[in-house]
Order: structure tokens, then C-alpha cells, then sequence
């Protein structure tokens, strides 16, 4: 049975509400935390490893060390809840069903970097959720747990949650920081770092919502213990939002130890593919890291066992690995088109370019035109090559990851269903009819037998 | 419409504008759009904007830039009941361009259109975070769904009852 850190209590009747959360141990961490100092706290989030969980993977502790603390000025704390990465749902099912405990990791986190006032920034959409957050604030106010004085310590802390209003980019640490102070979310250049220069000019650290519920158990058991679980660099556990050709999507907590294989086929996981068919590929963190054909998906390269961790789902780099990412695992099945899941994707970062860099606010807008082509039986061999050139002058160009983002997804696809491209070409009215299927990587369909 | 908020509609606004620190008023820009747009009938006229303007002590222009770039804020009239149904890659593959063109069927409407009689908008929208519940809408506050075509009928059938109650 894997170990459960986040998600252990989420079936506990009434858990989104106080009482049945303090009860199962809740704010416990909250109560150790306040008696330790600022800098013990950061000391055990370093220790353990955490590293974010909104997609960069850039380790928590380290990021909080970073934050300056220039005399009379305050600092604030954020949360990324603008979470936005298709095939991400997992901040979602946090927030909704365990709201306590990220009003808990945000009480104990606002304690380690000095932040007062403490904003949590929630996409528009999800626009039942503010009012679940704010219940859960105001109980924990109603308990003490914030407000002024927090257990007589002295520390005062308030939580605010502001609704976005519908822009991926505001995903983007900078963006969102812009957005909060009611502007366009166009990223800022950097230097300076939001730990220097974040919202109004005041030091700010940014945090997606996992990451921050992490804090909780690792304030519990210690970073030393919270370090133990998992494998190398990958440690503690991992939500996965899980979609696609499934037969149970949902969120999973893993303990990054599992094999892409077992998480996949496995009843306690997805469950296996509907209906029969066969695996064909799978975008394992979130529709910007790159797809992966099944043979490279369940083996490396090297024809190793790939697993649900940071450093197996890159193994091979962007040749022939992908990426842990946010934890959104898109699974396709034999019957799915590569070339209009890529269009799709394309299409949708095109509409999420902020339009400040011209690489990306130009580039995303041709590789959809040129991918709806191909798609719908006008486009040219030489597309391919276009679609390939495009790409490769975005990546790197642009003030913000959104740029990398958009090209990855495309460049992946090329590299790895180049022919399933060239049938679309090829057999531009066969191609309106039916899908591709399996036909390039036989060995696949052996792989994925069981 | 007249374009001003309510005794209701101001303690709402004073509490988002009092979240920021003094003189950060514009912070609560976003907030504020989504109040005026669900106080002043389900869209942004430059009127409404200007009066934003006005109470957050702002420039107009402000106020446009930020209306214009977010893709929740409706700068034209919508319907009573606004369908936005997501089309990215992971509801594609549950089939959601089926559910997209069945809506459009039933409703005699392409996506960005409203029915003649002012009741239904149906739009097409950019990944929602459902992807594991695919295929989805958001209506208003809430998502719905798994959606197959019996379940939008009986969305439809639910909207239409609802403005029949309603009126």
C-alpha cells in the first residue's frame, strides 16, 4: 500500500470543514512550527528535499533561502492556485476537499518567511472554490489559528484569496504577481526575483498549492523522514492528475517508486486502458512536457524500467524522455490522432500567449495554422519541416517558460510520430476518414499485451 | 441597466478593495470585473468600466487593458445561460468535439453565437482543470460534468425551466 501523506484523510466524512479536520490531527504542525524559529523552518523544508510541485521541480527550500529581508518592509507570501497546465487537476482536488490543510501549510509557511498578509491567487474558473477557501479561513481564524497573535507567539497573519480571471500565463510566477496587482499578466523580465522585487515592490515568495500542503507533513514527521520516502532527488509523495484514454481518471498520490507500468495498468492507479485498446502514447506531466511513444514511455532507451519519478521521466532527456512536470498524465489510446492532439494543444497555447514576446505571440499562431492544415488534409511535406523550424525559434526566445512551453509539445510530436505527419500528407482524404493507429512502433503493442 | 452598484453590491467591493495594502487599491481590479460584470447583466459595457474606473480612482484605460486581456470578462452581451465547453487535448480525447457540435445542433448556433431568443450562448473555451472528468462545461459558477448528449439535453431542459420559474 503506498504511502499516503496529503491524501490520507481525504474520505473522512466532513474533513473540509474544522472540526472533523482537527480531529483527525489537523494544525498539529501549525502548533510545532510557531515554537521553533523562522529559520529551523526553512532548515527542514531544506532537508527534505520538497521540490515544487507546480512544474519547475526547483527545490522549495532552497527558493525560501532566497527571500531578502530589507529592514520595514514587509514580505508576502502567494500561492499559486492559477493552476492552468492541461491535464492538471490536482490543486483542485486539494483545495476542494482539503482546504484545511492548505490554510495549514500557508500558516506555518507565512511563519518561515515573515509574511503577514498572505494571498492565495485562484484561477476564475474555479469559481466555487474561493468560497470553500474562505469558510476554512474563517474557521481557522474562529480557532486561533489566525488573525492577530497566532497561540500567543505574537505573529500575525491574514489569508486573502483572489480570483484571476481566465490566463494560463498568470500560471507564470511574474505574470501572476502582475495580475495581482491588477495589471495585464505580461511576465516580468528577470532579474529582479520576485524574493527581491515581488508584489508591490516587497519581497514574495510564489508556491503552488501542493507544495505548500507539503509542508504540513514535513513540519510532522521532520525533513530527515520526509527525505526517506521515494527515490533519489524524488522525494515524498507526488499528486497526479490522471486523464485521458483511462478507465479511472482522477488525482493519485504516489510515492515516485512506482513504475509508469504499474501506475497505468494497476486497479489501485488508472485502472488500464477502456474498451480493449491498446496504449499508444502518453504526455506524462502536463500537455507542455513532451509525449512519449509507449515503447519509450513504460522502458527507457536504454530499455530500463521508467517510473513515476523526476529523474526516470527524464531519463534520455528531450530525445527520447519527458518530464515530471505538474503531474498531469494524458494518456491516449491507440484510436487518438497525434496530429490533432497537437493542434489542440497548439491551438491552446496560441490563445494563452500573452503577446509581449514576438517568437511566441507569432510563432504559436503559424504552428497552429500549418498543424490545422496537415490536420485537415492541406498541408505540404515541407509543413513539417516549417512546424519543426517555428519551434526551434521560440524556445529559448521569449521573457517567460510559456514560449518552451508551446514549442515543446510540437517538437516532441515530430520527433517521435514524424510518419503519422507524413500519412496525414500523404493521404490527405484517408486521413479525414480514419485515424493513423499504431502502425510505427510495433513493438508497443507487445509491451503493453498484458 | 443602470450602472451602479447596490448597498449589497458596495460592501462587497469595500471588502476586496480593503484586502491590499493603503494606496493598492488597483489590486482589486480583477475582483471588482467579476462583480460588475455579475451586477450589471453578464457582460462589461464601457459604461460599466468606466464606473470601475471611477471607484478604484484609476485611469479608464486601466480598466480596458485589463478587461480586454482576460478571457473570462465578456465584452458583448451574452446569453442568459452561457455554455463554455472546453476543446483542449485531453477533453478532445473524451470526445468533446462531439458534445461542441451536438450543442450547436440542438441549439441552432455556431460557437460565439446566441440563440435568437436571448437564452443560450455557446462558447468554446481553453482547458478548464477537468480534464479528468472529460467532456465538460463550466454554466456560471459551477462545471458540469462527463458530459453526453443526454446529459446536455437535460442541461438545456433545466436551463429553459429555470427562466420559465424565473419569470
Amino acid at each position: 500500500m503506498a504511502v499516503k501523506l496529503l491524501l490520507e484523510n481525504a474520505h473522512v466524512e466532513g474533513i473540509r470543514y474544522y472540526e472533523a479536520y482537527r480531529r483527525t490531527g489537523g494544525y498539529r504542525s501549525v502548533e510545532k512550527a510557531l515554537k521553533m524559529t523562522p529559520e529551523a523552518i526553512v532548515e527542514e523544508v531544506k532537508k527534505s528535499g520538497l521540490r515544487g510541485r507546480g512544474g519547475a521541480g526547483f527545490p522549495a527550500g532552497m527558493k525560501w533561502s532566497f527571500i531578502a529581508k530589507p529592514e520595514g518592509v514587509p514580505r508576502h507570501l502567494v500561492c499559486n492556485a492559477d493552476e492552468s497546465e492541461p491535464g492538471t487537476f490536482k490543486d483542485r482536488y486539494l483545495m476542494e476537499f482539503l482546504p484545511h490543510l492548505l490554510i495549514e501549510g500557508l500558516i506555518v509557511s507565512s511563519f518561515a518567511l515573515g509574511s503577514n498578509a498572505t494571498y492565495i491567487y485562484i484561477r476564475g474558473e474555479y469559481a466555487w472554490i474561493p468560497d470553500i477557501l474562505e469558510h476554512a479561513i474563517d474557521e481557522a481564524k474562529a480557532n486561533g489559528w489566525l488573525g492577530k497573535n497566532i497561540l500567543g507567539t505574537g505573529f500575525d497573519c491574514e489569508i486573502y484569496v483572489q480570483r484571476g480571471a481566465g490566463a494560463y500565463i498568470c500560471g507564470e510566477e511574474t505574470a501572476l504577481i502582475e495580475s495581482l496587482e491588477g495589471k495585464r499578466g505580461n511576465p516580468r523580465i528577470k532579474p529582479p526575483f520576485p524574493a527581491v522585487k515581488g508584489v508591490w515592490d516587497r519581497p514574495t515568495v510564489v508556491n503552488n498549492v501542493e507544495t505548500l500542503a507539503a509542508v504540513v507533513p514535513i513540519i510532522n514527521m521532520g525533513g530527515d523522514e520526509y527525505a526517506k520516502i521515494g527515490v533519489g532527488r524524488s522525494t515524498g509523495t507526488k499528486l497526479i492528475s490522471a486523464c485521458g484514454n483511462i478507465n479511472k481518471p482522477g488525482v493519485y498520490e504516489i510515492d515516485m517508486t512506482i513504475s509508469v507500468e504499474e501506475f497505468i495498468y494497476s486497479d489501485e492507479y488508472c485502472g488500464g486502458i477502456p474498451n480493449g485498446k491498446k496504449l499508444k502514447a502518453c504526455i506524462p506531466g502536463g500537455s507542455s512536457v513532451p509525449i512519449l511513444p509507449a515503447n519509450l514511455l513504460l522502458k527507457t532507451a536504454k530499455g530500463e524500467t521508467r517510473y513515476m519519478n523526476y529523474e526516470s521521466l527524464s531519463d534520455g532527456g528531450f530525445a527520447t524522455g519527458s518530464m515530471m512536470g505538474s503531474g498531469g498524465f494524458i494518456v491516449l489510446d491507440e484510436d487518438q490522432c497525434v496530429v490533432r492532439n497537437t493542434l489542440t494543444l497548439a491551438r491552446f497555447y496560441r490563445h494563452e500567449s500573452c503577446g509581449q514576446c514576438s517568437p511566441c505571440r507569432e510563432g504559436t499562431g503559424w504552428m497552429e495554422k500549418i498543424l490545422k492544415n496537415i490536420e485537415y488534409g492541406k498541408g505540404k511535406m515541407s509543413d513539417i519541416d516549417l512546424l519543426w523550424d517555428i519551434q526551434r525559434k521560440i524556445e529559448g526566445n521569449t521573457i517567460c517558460p510559456l514560449g518552451d512551453a508551446a514549442a515543446w509539445p510540437v517538437a516532441a510530436a515530430i520527433r517521435h510520430f514524424r510518419d503519422e505527419f507524413e500519412w496525414h500528407v500523404l493521404n490527405p482524404e484517408e486521413s479525414q476518414r480514419r485515424n493513423y493507429g499504431l502502425a510505427h512502433y510495433a513493438d508497443a503493442r507487445e509491451i503493453v499485451a498484458a | 441597466m443602470s450602472v451602479q452598484f447596490n448597498e449589497k453590491q458596495l460592501t462587497e467591493f469595500n471588502r476586496l478593495v480593503a484586502r491590499y495594502p493603503e494606496g493598492k487599491q488597483k489590486s482589486a481590479l480583477l475582483p471588482v470585473l467579476h462583480l460588475a460584470q455579475e451586477s450589471f447583466g453578464g457582460w462589461l459595457s464601457a459604461e460599466s468600466m468606466d464606473y470601475v474606473a471611477e471607484l478604484l480612482r484609476i485611469e479608464p484605460i486601466e480598466v480596458y487593458e485589463v478587461a480586454t486581456f482576460y478571457s473570462m470578462y465578456n465584452l458583448q452581451p451574452v446569453g442568459k445561460y452561457l455554455f463554455e465547453v472546453c476543446q483542449t487535448g485531453p477533453c478532445m480525447l473524451r470526445g468533446s468535439d462531439d458534445i461542441i457540435a451536438y450543442i450547436g445542433e440542438k441549439l441552432n448556433i455556431k460557437p460565439g453565437q446566441t440563440t435568437e431568443d436571448g437564452m443560450f450562448t455557446l462558447k468554446t473555451v481553453e482547458c478548464l482543470g477537468a480534464c479528468g472528468y472529460a467532456p465538460m462545461m463550466q454554466l456560471g459558477k459551477h462545471y458540469r460534468e462527463h458530459l453526453t448528449k443526454e446529459k446536455v439535453d437535460a442541461i438545456i431542459e433545466e436551463c429553459r425551466n429555470n427562466a420559465a420559474v424565473n419569470n
